[in-house]
């Protein structure tokens, strides 16, 4: 990327924080995910979305955290909620009761229907890599009215064919969440570090809607595991904005500074 | 009725070989010293519940004292793996655990479920998921009225339940508050439950009236034990210590890094120990 397209010197992964933040509403009561999604939602609460209703499965609804919490029931989460409400509340009031309209969730591997696998690496009963599984993200998937995914592009990542269906997205494509009897839409957005995905209306395979600026196609099959479709109108994601990434960076260097600061020594 | 013990003697009057034991504290509330008890006393063939097994089943699997798992999410929440979990379930070190793997949403119905009395949960849940291929206890039921298929889950019944609380009063009514979790069903659910608290208080009487608070008479014991949810958090007492949480990545990472470990901080300690732990965590509650 040539210093002309990229004056403010942001990195793929502010691209991707910034993309995945502008997809989100004022009014969307979003259930966010561990790890990516967080940070998208929090730039979103920052910048354009102020009143937007930031939900984590700790049971804490409308959060307003000044730094992004470590693990989804860090204190500040509650401190700032609108309410906290208990676990077996939050999934069945809130998520089951059909209250969230977006559910923001990240993956270890995805295939191009958004199916996630966050459970195994290999057999699940002789697992290469047994990785930490679902938490809250097998009902996210198919109880949130759509659902947003936002990671890193890798061929380890995005692949043919995942190990484990933890989450299902679109299943075997077309109308595959119909035919179990799932209403809801399922994934209509993937945004990586270099690009912006939507699923075909038929097919419901993901395909390639906007590159980011200084991103070639050729960066975006390299990174992918399976054939990648782009778009007959591909668009250029715009870049970010001063404010975006100094809200971005602000954050993060909060969050830095907040999560060392309970250091001391040998504490156990 | 409830008895106010030492937390050493409430371990051992409730606690024993073979039982199936929550330690629950979903994130906040973690009864670290009540699992660091039971690791000094050796306990063997838990059956461990947890929604999210987290440092302590970590440290207790890696002692070999689990035989089973049952659990939603098996990480060390934004850090990343349990690396002594991973280590029993991928290399049968340091012996081969079975493991029963649930959703969240499915746990948490679970609990609910054994709070209430059921024989089972019924949820809208697990829909295209592959958990329900691998777990024999997710099943469906079709709802008699409008043919919807759910999930249905076993209602979850531990013999003992461990929780860790803000304050007790002096007839042991325990309150529980800020994240609360999953900690009043867990208690509900179980047939003995053990309460780690911070202080005890005269009485609850300027409470508000819709605060959670677990009556005595749901209760076998309770221990006070300061700082005893280190390094999750009590709300209102310190702070989470997430330079913990990541440190515990290393440590976990290496067997003999990790014995060493725990020789040191759980074995040759006991919980009168926590309260130093959270000293520099206190002032930012």
């Amino acid at each position: 990327m040539s210093e002309g397209q990229n004056p403010l010197g942001f990195t793929p992964n502010e691209m991707m924080t910034i993309a995945a933040s502008r997809a989100l509403k004022n009014d969307d009561v979003c259930f966010v995910g561990i790890g990516a999604p967080s940070a998208a939602c929090n730039v979103a609460r920052l910048t354009h979305a102020p009143d937007i209703t930031l939900i984590y499965e700790s049971g804490t609804i409308g959060t307003a955290p000044q730094v992004l919490p470590l693990s989804i029931g860090d204190g500040e989460l509650c401190d700032t909620a609108v309410t906290t409400v208990s676990v077996p509340e939050m999934f069945r009031y809130w998520l089951q009761g059909g209250r969230i309209s977006i559910g923001f969730l990240g993956a270890a591997q995805l295939d191009k229907y958004g199916n996630i696998n966050t459970t195994v690496i290999g057999d699940y009963f002789a697992p290469k890599t047994r990785l930490p599984g679902g938490g809250g993200a097998p009902e996210i998937a198919t109880s949130s009215k759509e659902v947003y995914i936002t990671m890193a592009q890798s061929r380890r990542g995005m692949v043919e064919k995942i190990d484990f269906f933890t989450s299902l997205g679109h299943g075997e494509g077309g109308d595959h969440r119909k035919r179990l009897g799932i209403d809801t839409a399922g994934p209509t957005l993937l945004i990586t570090d270099l690009a912006i995905w939507k699923p075909d209306p038929a097919t419901k395979e993901f395909t390639v809607v906007s590159l980011h600026p200084g991103v070639s196609r050729e960066q975006v099959q390299a990174t992918c595991g399976w054939t990648v479709k782009f778009t007959d109108a591909l668009k250029e994601t715009p870049s970010p904005t001063e404010l975006e990434l100094k809200t971005l960076r602000d954050l993060q260097a909060r969050t830095k500074a907040a999560h060392e600061g309970t250091a001391k020594g040998e504490a156990a | 009725m409830v008895k106010f013990l030492s937390l050493s003697e409430a371990v051992a009057e409730n606690l024993n070989d073979g039982d199936t034991v929550a330690f629950e504290g979903f994130t906040h509330l973690i009864p670290t010293a009540a699992a660091h008890e039971a690791i000094r006393q050796g306990f063997r063939e838990l059956t461990l519940i947890r929604m999210t097994p987290d440092l302590i089943y970590d440290q207790m699997i890696g002692m070999g004292m689990a035989r089973k798992i049952v659990f939603s999410y098996v990480g060390n929440p934004g850090v990343g793996l349990l690396r002594r979990a991973r280590d029993a379930i991928e290399n049968g070190f340091p012996r081969e655990i079975e493991i029963e793997e649930h959703s969240h949403a499915g746990m948490a119905n679970a609990y609910e479920a054994g709070a209430a009395g059921l024989p089972c949960a019924v949820f809208r849940g697990y829909r295209g998921a592959g958990l329900a291929a691998v777990n024999p206890n997710i099943k469906s039921v079709t709802c008699p009225f409008t043919g919807e298929v759910l999930a249905a889950v076993p209602a979850i019944k531990p013999d003992v339940t461990f929780i860790h609380a803000q304050k007790a009063d002096r007839k042991g009514n325990v309150l529980v508050e800020g994240i609360i979790g999953i900690q009043k069903e867990a208690v509900l659910a179980a047939k003995r439950a053990v309460v780690s608290v911070e202080e005890v208080v005269d009485s609850f009487d300027d409470l508000h009236p819709n605060l959670t608070v677990l009556p005595n008479w749901t209760i076998a014991a309770i221990a006070v034990v300061p700082g005893g949810s280190h390094p999750s958090y009590t709300h209102g007492y310190y702070v989470r210590d997430n330079a913990a949480y990541l440190e515990w990545d290393d440590i976990a990472a290496d067997r003999d890094r990790f014995q060493a470990w725990m020789q040191k901080n759980v074995i040759d300690k006991s919980a009168d120990d926590f309260a130093a732990r959270v000293e520099h965590l206190r002032t930012a509650a």
